[in-house]
């Protein structure tokens, strides 16, 4: 029931893949990507009018150390999230060792946490007044900072660490989906030819899964590129950060949008070149749930190293962060208490739950077009959509606002000189344009998923499907999706996950009076009040778990399910 | 699929579809919402008229402008004067006509053609060590550039813009050149790489990172009436810089209607209550800064630091110098190891 194929050339699209009901499909993905295009093609568009040219500034000046600074920053990033990511999800499918089954989820804790939020915790952790260095102090007896050396969390390396704590989730969760859905006799028959376990990791194990995991990696890169709080806060000087300064300080829009367009056409690049590095790889394997994962059964030692694996990213990127928000809470809670929480994290909720609904059907519409014609003009599609994720929220925000305002504005003017009736705003600033803002930014995050889950089912899945007369789409519902359950869970969880973090966007477009929980914290993070943020980001952390226990849950079900 | 199926039903009815009320006041802050919100309630009380609020920090100048003429915004709310200056250069805002506002704001903390008012005003400080600097051993901006403050002078990201407004102020003063020497010497003396906000600073003080800062006046202020950080405040001695020459570099924060303003005469009313000296007395108190209304005396913690003399230089040639600032930053590296 295994078949696992390398093909050397994929050769010319399946006549049976094909067909004229399956030309909706290629409308529909055409239509979409151009509606969720319109935001970074606006700001694209905001690029060829700079106010002035920033760029002979900008290179007699700071870009080269922006540059530097971003390229460190992303391979520390990229380098941590591996190691963690690859290693965690190898130890927990793979491996016997006590508390295996608690880790499966946990894993995800860090990914509840915001990395503003975890930077501020660990700050406030490890500065010269907090408990670490303090007691430091009293144990040895130094009086003052001139009497010892200690390393400084607002530093570039702080921040790789920061960032790697949070967002190795991405690596795990992709990682671990595609080892579940390798075929175990893989593995079996590498180890029989003689390879290590070890040596089949890296030569069976990792190639197949190597386009979710570069999935997960193009993400965390993304990421970083775009992260704004952490690095602000860490006074690290990333490219963001000109971005911002030419946007605020120097109140060059034009400019900015350059700068934003430049790092896009640098992902694009980066995203390209790790597609084109496997581009003659096409692997299937059809899973064969009959046979179960058999994991190892390891010595006493071996167990407590994948004990440790799983557990050290926990800690330091969960329990630590939420334990000492926890102590804060505690301690302002008088102050900080606030009846709207509840409405706040209903809103937080609903937006990030229609959200994550949003982007998965769009993600699978989007993924499965382009298996139906899997055309040179579906891939450019598919990476058009995906754009969004690759810009920074606010630069993307003000991409949002352009077109929706700019058909509010048309509608309205329409409407006033030919019936003489205003219908105002309808689109900005609403529920609407945030629910559109997130989809634009986290399709890349399910599309991405959805597209790289469908590429490890065979073919003749269709073929067979389709030669017993079912329509595409009825083969997506009932071949497809069933199959990709646990993909596709994992893809709405990182997208709700992710929506009830993200804040620039939210907050420059939100509706009057509209507070989530994100934009709460944010209020008091911004005016330098850090104690009084403790309590609405630890129901950050919270609301953001129960998604995660949930889904976590379904995934690793999908295994046992036939 | 069925919890999102039934989320996405729930979002449906409870979300607020509409972007606005009538009869309301529309207001786009950069000032964060709980700051302001004693204030609003103050004048929902009195007036009957029901606010809402955006807060950010950053893109709503760019969401009035696209919005155009259907923006429900009616007022912008924002701290430091080239922000207030930005809105004016791209065509945001309108004059307002108002014989309250003439009369509570004076004229150099206002627009002429009444396109802003300042509401409160901040000065930016010299923070020192009560135990390693003597007092009176620094006095002016110009002494951060000694040679003797090396390794003991410490700042947020010359980038932020109330470090940028005292810079422009300093160009003002002294000229492009001679501010980029000054600058490259205050970097030269820092203890350490800029980070953090103004609180931060008054920490590394009290910590022994450095002796000297620069920061905001309510900072500290805050600090004070914070339990837990007032033994930090307590270490550190602040100083008005060159309270006896041309004064201490001050900014302020402002209140500006949009052009578009569909509630033009609560928007007016709004305005008029802020700068009335009750609303004052309630900035005052609350963040401990100085109310732009000279007859509201500041609140009694900011009292006890002594008289205040502002620097007389025009708010609007600070927002004129902003560009130079931010190059003359990049120029010296200033953030930079």
């Amino acid at each position: 029931m295994t078949e696992t194929t390398a093909v050397a050339d994929p050769g010319p699209t399946q006549p049976l893949l094909s067909g004229r009901t399956s030309r909706r499909w290629i409308v529909a993905a055409t239509v979409i990507t151009a509606i969720v295009a319109l935001p970074v093609l606006s700001v694209i568009f905001l690029a060829f009018f700079p106010e002035e040219n920033i760029w002979p500034h900008l290179i007699d000046t700071t870009l080269p150390r922006y540059l530097v600074t971003t390229l460190k920053l992303m391979i520390g990033v990229g380098a941590l999230t591996l190691v963690i990511g690859l290693s965690s999800a190898w130890a927990v499918t793979m491996c016997e060792f006590p508390g295996r089954r608690f880790f499966e989820w946990a894993m995800l804790l860090p990914f509840a946490v915001p990395a503003y939020v975890i930077a501020y915790v660990y700050t406030s952790l490890l500065d010269y007044a907090g408990p670490v260095q303090r007691g430091l102090r009293e144990w040895f007896g130094w009086q003052n900072a001139s009497d010892y050396w200690f390393p400084e969390i607002r530093s570039l390396e702080g921040a790789m660490l920061m960032l790697g704590l949070v967002l190795y989730p991405y690596v795990y969760l992709l990682a671990r989906a595609a080892f579940l859905e390798q075929s175990p006799s893989l593995f079996a028959v590498s180890r029989s030819l003689g390879h290590s376990a070890l040596s089949t990791f890296f030569r069976v194990v990792l190639p197949i899964a190597r386009p979710a995991v570069a999935v997960g990696l193009s993400l965390v890169l993304m990421e970083t590129l775009n992260d704004f709080g952490t690095v602000d806060f860490f006074a690290v000087q990333t490219l963001t950060a000109g971005l911002f300064d030419t946007w605020m300080n120097l109140g060059n829009l034009g400019g900015a949008a350059q700068i934003a367009t430049t790092m896009l056409v640098f992902v694009v690049i980066l995203v390209s070149l790790e597609r084109h590095s496997r581009r003659r790889q096409q692997q299937f394997a059809a899973r064969d749930n009959r046979d179960p994962i058999r994991r190892f059964t390891m010595s006493f030692p071996r167990q407590m190293v994948c004990l440790a694996v799983c557990a050290l990213p926990v800690i330091f990127g969960f329990i630590i962060p939420a334990g000492t928000l926890g102590l804060y809470a505690w301690e302002y809670f008088e102050e900080s208490w606030n009846p709207d929480f509840v409405e706040n994290t209903l809103n937080s909720l609903l937006l990030s739950g229609s959200a994550a609904f949003t982007t998965l059907v769009i993600g699978v519409i989007l993924a499965y077009s382009r298996r139906l014609h899997n055309t040179r003009g579906m891939q450019v599609l598919l990476r058009l959509s995906s754009l969004g994720y690759a810009m920074p929220g606010a630069v993307l925000a003000v991409g949002v606002i352009v077109p929706l305002a700019g058909f509010d504005n048309w509608l309205d003017g329409l409407l006033r000189d030919s019936v003489g009736i205003s219908s105002g705003l309808l689109l900005s600033g609403t529920a609407f344009a945030l629910v559109f803002a997130y989809t634009v930014r986290f399709l890349a995050v399910s599309a991405g998923s959805v597209e790289s889950a469908l590429q490890n089912v065979t073919p003749s899945m269709d073929m067979a499907a389709r030669s017993m007369g079912h329509t595409p789409g009825k083969t997506l519902l009932r071949v497809h999706l069933p199959m990709l359950r646990g993909t596709l869970l994992t893809a709405a969880l990182v997208v709700f996950v992710d929506c009830m973090k993200e804040l620039p966007a939210t907050l420059i477009l939100r509706p009057f009076n509209f507070e989530t929980l994100a934009t709460y914290v944010y209020q008091f993070a911004s005016d330098e009040r850090l104690f009084h943020s403790a309590l609405p980001s630890l129901i950050i952390v919270l609301a953001g778990i129960v998604p995660i226990i949930l889904m976590s849950r379904s995934i690793s079900n999908t295994r046992a399910m036939t | 699929m069925t919890v999102t199926r039934t989320l996405v039903a729930a979002a449906a009815m409870a979300l607020p579809l509409a972007a606005s009320a009538s009869g309301d006041v529309n207001i786009y802050s950069y000032r964060q919402a709980y700051l302001i919100e004693p204030l609003l309630k103050a004048f929902e009380k009195e007036t009957g008229i029901d606010t809402n609020v955006v807060f950010a920090k950053k893109g709503l100048a760019e969401r009035l402008e696209r919005e155009g003429r259907n923006s429900p915004a009616d007022v912008v709310m924002t701290v430091d004067i080239s922000r207030l200056n930005e809105l004016v250069e791209r065509d945001l805002v309108q004059g307002v006509e108002s014989p309250v506002l003439e009369e509570n704001i004076p004229e150099h903390l206002r627009n002429p053609d009444g396109k802003w008012f300042a509401l409160t005003t901040r000065a930016r400080l010299i923070f020192t060590s009560k135990d390693r600097v003597k007092e009176g051993e620094i006095t002016t901006y110009e002494q951060l550039a000694d040679d003797k403050w090396e390794g003991r002078i410490c700042t947020r990201s010359g980038k932020h813009p109330y470090n940028i407004a005292l810079f422009s102020s300093m160009i003002a003063h002294h000229g492009e050149e001679w501010t980029e020497q000054w600058l490259q010497d205050v970097k030269d003396n820092l203890a350490r790489k800029p980070q953090g906000g103004d609180r931060d600073q008054i920490k590394a003080i009290a910590e022994g990172v450095c002796d000297v800062s620069i920061g905001n006046s309510y900072y500290y202020g805050n600090m004070l009436q914070d339990e837990n950080q007032r033994p930090i405040a307590e270490k550190v001695r602040l100083v008005f810089p060159n309270a006896d020459g041309r004064g201490t570099h001050i900014n302020i924060s402002g209140i500006a209607m949009t052009k578009s303003a569909p509630n033009r005469e609560n928007a007016v009313k709004l305005m008029e209550f802020l700068s009335s000296p009750e609303a004052q007395r309630i900035y005052a108190e609350a963040n401990t800064e100085y109310p732009a209304n000279p007859a509201v005396k500041p609140s009694g913690l900011v009292a006890e630091w002594g008289d205040i003399h502002p620097d007389s230089l025009p708010l609007q040639t600070i927002a004129e110098n902003r560009e130079k600032a931010v190059k003359l930053v990049d120029r010296v590296d200033y953030d930079g190891e």
